[in-house]
């Protein structure tokens, strides 16, 4: 375990020293979501039927968790691109722990999605959302929105992992924006079509927005809904930790193989 | 005394689909000797050292590298080898610091060495750029140098020159000699003949993923001897010519009426170039450009593998 550790710490700063080397890539990642926020707050916000400031107040959690499930697409862009460089080989052949390469690609996308999640709570100030509940559970909110980006992040790493090209990783993981669309992050789920709505609920993003946005106190959580949606705070943890348990030991495998 | 070997191999097969890259490959690299496993494109080379070194499960056989099963102690490999791939196996965003730094931190070995190794493989003024802006030459010294920072007992090269230019080729060369010097076991992929003359205690020439051939470097050369040709005026003198090449080398000459020329190996040393083209001459044949050369790695395959030509 400390093996695992002193070797994840080495691989998580080879990250970060590409990050120095090459920042264009993590702003523009940062200022992606910057922009969406403003866009639709705005743009579609001013057309929705909820008053416009209150939309704005119901966006910026689930802009939050949108965000934050980004994970599957740079992990997986990461990933793929990662993989067919010939440094891999040379960990490969390195006596050192087999998961310590994923974990510190997974450790540095943690340690870039926090310090991007500043730049967007202060847009999200500006435009008038606010803390409305307690110190501690807002606290707890930012807790979930971590370990979930660490889950997606961990999705996106076995999906580059196994993915043929960069190109193809790059195609399918530009598609994962798409996620967020079919949840309660953007939107209210209540005026989708009873099937769409069903699926919507049960996407991971919806449990996690919803107590994103209850441990924010921007808003209660619905009472007839599905059980993720219902009992939010175990749905985000129970799915980030599913995820993570399933995904961490088959990508770390796939990465083994070679 | 029995010999210890580094490198042991028995039936070594490994498949990708269609292509069968490895078929029954047999290695014995006796400990601290260099070994040169050459071979053209597509022989299998690269898939050998890929099994070797624990990158990939071969489908049967057995290897042991420095006493242990790659298979069954992949983990035990790893701790004594160090492998220098083909493509280079460091970071290219990373400056060479960065990346001595970063290996020797995973290897537990002391920061300092890394500076010694950039100092010693005359990377200092570089260490700071990254190593993609490096030239080939220098990326290969990179590689090299991070497969040193914890001496192996088993190092690994796997075409440590190709594309490289004569001085940088050299160098390496240099440095796989210092290596060897000092006990290290080597074991290196080549496609050139001269490399492995250069380096190599014995070769093992492997061909179709199984080693065709194998011996010390003299007693290949000795073995395939030298490559006689000459190019004849008009194309209906072959025949002629190849009659008198016949006679004078004892192998059968190869005829190609296009390029009107006919060769033929010849393992006699007191034959001379002049004598061919006397004998040839003398057989009322014009001789329009003559050679007697050693074989390319292609004419040595062609005639130890007994084929008419190499599989691309």
């Amino acid at each position: 375990m400390s093996a695992l550790a002193h070797d994840g710490t080495a691989v998580l700063g080879r990250h970060l020293q590409r990050i120095r080397r090459a920042p264009a890539i993590l702003v523009m990642t940062q200022t992606m979501p910057i922009v969406f926020l403003l866009f639709f707050g705005y743009v579609f916000g001013s057309a929705l039927a909820m008053p416009g400031a209150d939309y704005r107040s119901f966006l910026v959690p689930g802009m939050l968790v949108a965000t934050a499930a980004n994970g599957i697409m740079t992990g997986m862009f990461q990933a793929a691109q990662d993989s067919h460089r010939g440094v891999m080989d040379r960990f490969r052949t390195l006596p050192m722990s087999r998961a310590a390469v994923p974990l510190g690609q997974a450790l540095a996308d943690l340690v870039t999605s926090a310090a991007g999640l500043v730049p967007l709570i202060l847009v999200g100030l500006a435009m008038g959302w606010r803390i409305e509940g307690a110190a501690l559970e807002a606290v707890g909110a930012f807790g979930l929105l971590l370990l979930f980006r660490f889950a997606a992040t961990w999705v996106g790493i076995l999906l580059g992992l196994a993915s043929k090209s960069e190109e193809a990783a790059g195609q399918l993981g530009s598609a994962t924006f798409m996620l967020p669309l079919l949840s309660n992050a953007y939107i209210p789920v209540e005026g989708m079509p009873g099937w769409l709505r069903t699926v919507a609920e049960w996407n991971p993003i919806s449990a996690v927005t919803t107590a994103v946005r209850e441990l924010f106190g921007n808003a209660s959580v619905p009472a007839d809904a599905a059980w993720p949606v219902t009992h939010p705070v175990a749905g985000a943890l129970l799915w980030s930790l599913a995820l993570i348990a399933l995904c961490a030991p088959l990508a770390v495998r796939r990465y083994a193989r070679g | 005394m029995t010999t210890t070997y580094a490198v042991l191999s028995e039936g070594l097969h490994k498949r990708y689909g269609e292509v069968h890259a490895l078929r029954g490959l047999d290695l014995a690299v006796p400990e601290g000797t260099v070994c040169g496993v050459l071979g053209p494109n597509g022989a299998g080379k690269t898939t050998a050292v890929r099994v070797l070194t624990t990158l990939t499960a071969p489908d049967s056989g057995s290897a042991r590298v420095a006493g242990c099963d790659v298979v069954r102690d992949p983990a035990g490999v790893r701790r004594r080898i160090a492998v220098t791939g083909q493509y280079a196996s460091v970071d290219g965003e990373l400056s060479g610091a960065e990346n001595l730094r970063l290996f020797a931190k995973l290897l537990r070995a002391p920061r300092a060495r890394a500076g010694e190794l950039l100092e010693q493989f005359g990377l200092a003024e570089a260490a700071d750029r990254p190593a993609r802006t490096y030239s080939g030459g220098m990326r290969r010294r990179l590689d090299l140098a991070a497969s040193l920072l914890v001496p192996p007992k088993v190092l690994f090269l796997d075409e440590p020159t190709t594309g490289l230019d004569p001085h940088s080729r050299s160098g390496i060369w240099d440095a796989v000699r210092g290596l060897a010097s000092q006990g290290t076991t080597v074991l290196l992929t080549t496609q050139y003949l001269e490399e492995a003359d250069q380096l190599a205690d014995d070769i093992v020439l492997i061909d179709e993923g199984r080693a065709a051939h194998r011996g010390s470097p003299a007693e290949l050369k000795a073995m395939i001897g030298s490559y006689a040709q000459v190019v004849v005026a008009d194309p209906a003198h072959l025949e002629s010519a190849a009659a008198v090449l016949d006679q004078l080398t004892g192998s059968a000459p190869a005829l190609d009426a296009e390029r009107r020329t006919v060769g033929a190996v010849t393992t006699d040393p007191t034959l001379t170039l002049p004598r061919v083209v006397r004998e040839i001459d003398a057989a009322g044949v014009p001789v329009v450009d003559a050679s007697l050369r050693p074989p390319t790695l292609d004419e040595v395959f062609l005639r130890l593998t007994d084929r008419k030509e190499l599989a691309v």
